[in-house]
């Protein structure tokens, strides 16, 4: 009988246990958010810290951006070219490229790859610096981490997802452009004209900056939290780092889905 | 003599584990105290406690009459900046160049031009005989030019009071004894209160105006140097600390242990020293 208990009220315990530890970590996010908006508008009294994040996660984030853009251009071209020409509706190439990266595929991707190039980087620097205790320092200095070194990331963040992701749009809509019209024979005038047609400023447009700017606050917050909260160990950073990439993609993904079904929904 | 920090009944748990039991305490004015204990007894604690970082669960810790558990957050930062620290690490900014470091808290807290601030830092590293490496980044430096450029950090806002955490811990003779002049000196000559923790008796009782002894959350011990030596006969964990003798219970179990391994290795223990020599 024992034998049949035992592992039982183990896995109990340990589904308890996971259950709380999810439950604390939860409260420490909505307790670190309040503290951080408190900091937001004052960090703006050294725009130049600010600066210099947008700089170090958005700047830098371009490379991979620009590259990730022009090949997910590129393939809904290919793609989309297959599809619409068993209609005979090659002309609409551009307008079909052009939504899916404007309304989806911008924000989502670049969100996901924000997360794995900016907010991980930004979890990591966060983290060591606690590890090493120079947010520790910084505060028996009379300066305050989180309006120091935290609102300014955290904006950072917000500021450069929504530029990053409609660059990325760009040159998707660029890329679709060279394979369509420039390698496949799509009429060139057919794919700006399409767009122009059917591209609305405020349904397709504004919803899209909606998404890349909700996605930039939540991976900035994800990552700004999980650095501040890390363990002081080196087991610590890379366990914070991680659980930024997941949490906030799981975030991301998710978000978007009830922000598509809100925006677009029936 | 007056005191300018004061611990009045003061406790601190973590957990459930008890760090300090309702101690007292008063840290002299103008002076060099030394807190001292066996590693893991809460010194740094006691440093967080001073700076307001952590709360006491119960008593009070009054700086300058300051109550850190209560004060407000703007009046713990008003104290803050009248206090330096010198972390054990030195916890400089790696992304900074030495003189940026210095520079870092005139920065923040002041508004002189960036000439002006030039001048202070240089004075500032000068002072720790580093004006050399204002440039080098900290991976640059070794531990204890690390660790006199954070020593220059924290005196950057003339502090009244300096925290020195385990300021010795892992630096070679030659650079303990520059520390050890430097945090003599600089007590003087600016008329700080310091306040240090520490293991290393020979070099706390050598600039220690005031050494306080910890052990298991009390305070088994305090006086000048001499007071303390004069009482190591009354004080069997005072006379064991100070000699640095092994706990008497570790070191029959640590004789007994070898006398095991030395029979295992097929040793006699009468040749087991000079065998075991033969064979490293």
């Amino acid at each position: 009988m024992n034998r049949l208990v035992s592992p039982l009220f183990n896995s109990l315990a340990a589904l308890g246990h996971a259950v709380l530890s999810a439950a604390a970590h939860a409260g420490q996010l909505v307790l670190f958010t309040g503290q951080l908006l408190w900091r937001l508008f004052p960090a703006w009294t050294r725009p130049k810290l600010i600066v210099q994040e947008i700089y170090a996660i958005g700047v830098l984030s371009l490379v991979i951006i620009v590259i990730s853009g022009g090949f997910v251009g590129l393939v809904l071209g290919l793609q989309g070219y297959n599809i619409l020409s068993k209609f005979n509706a090659t002309e609409s190439l551009g307008v079909m490229v052009a939504l899916s990266l404007v309304r989806e595929l911008g924000p989502v991707v670049t969100a996901l790859l924000f997360a794995g190039r900016a907010g991980s980087a930004v979890t990591a620097e966060i983290a060591l610096m606690k590890t090493t205790e120079q947010l520790s320092a910084m505060e028996m200095m009379a300066v305050d981490p989180l309006r120091r070194v935290i609102a300014p990331r955290f904006w950072g963040a917000v500021i450069a997802m929504p530029l990053l992701a409609a660059l990325f749009s760009l040159v998707g809509i660029a890329g679709g452009y060279f394979i369509g019209v420039l390698v496949l024979g799509v009429d060139s005038a057919s794919y700006w004209g399409q767009i122009q047609q059917q591209m609305q400023p405020i349904d397709d447009v504004m919803n899209g900056a909606i998404k890349s700017l909700v996605f930039g606050v939540v991976v900035g917050l994800v990552a700004v939290f999980e650095g501040f909260n890390a363990e002081p160990t080196s087991l610590g950073i890379s366990r914070a780092t991680t659980r930024t990439v997941v949490l906030s993609s799981l975030l991301v993904l998710g978000l978007d889905f009830i922000l598509t079904a809100w925006m677009f929904g029936a | 003599m007056k005191s300018y920090i004061q611990f009045e009944q003061m406790s601190f748990s973590r957990g459930r584990n008890l760090i300090f039991d309702r101690i007292d305490m008063a840290i002299p004015r103008g002076k060099i105290s030394a807190i001292m204990g066996p590693s893991g007894t809460g010194k740094t604690t006691l440093l967080r406690l001073i700076g307001g970082q952590i709360k006491p669960q119960s008593g009070r810790v009054l700086v300058d009459g300051l109550d850190m558990a209560r004060a407000s957050s703007k009046e713990l930062l008003a104290m803050r900046r009248r206090l330096g620290m010198l972390f054990q690490n030195g916890a400089l900014f790696t992304d900074l160049t030495a003189a940026d470091n210095v520079a870092f808290p005139l920065r923040e807290h002041t508004r002189l031009p960036p000439s002006m601030i030039a001048r202070m830092v240089a004075l500032k590293l000068q002072a720790v005989g580093l004006l050399a490496a204002a440039d080098q980044m900290p991976a640059a430096l070794s531990g204890g030019m690390a660790r006199r450029v954070a020593l220059a950090r924290a005196l950057a806002l003339d502090p009244e009071l300096m925290l020195y955490d385990e300021p010795f811990t892992g630096q070679d003779p030659i650079n303990v004894g520059v520390l050890l002049r430097l945090i003599a000196s600089l007590n003087q000559a600016l008329g700080l209160t310091s306040v240090l923790v520490s293991h290393d008796v020979a070099e706390v009782f050598a600039i220690a105006d005031c050494v306080f002894v910890i052990n298991e959350g009390r305070v088994v011990a305090s006086g000048s140097p001499d007071e303390l030596r004069a009482q190591m006969p009354q004080v069997p964990f005072l006379r064991q600390f100070l000699e640095g003798a092994p706990d008497d219970n570790q070191s029959a179990a640590g004789q007994q242990s070898a006398v095991n391994l030395a029979a295992a290795l097929g040793l006699s223990p009468a040749v087991a020293p000079s065998k075991a020599r033969g064979m490293l």
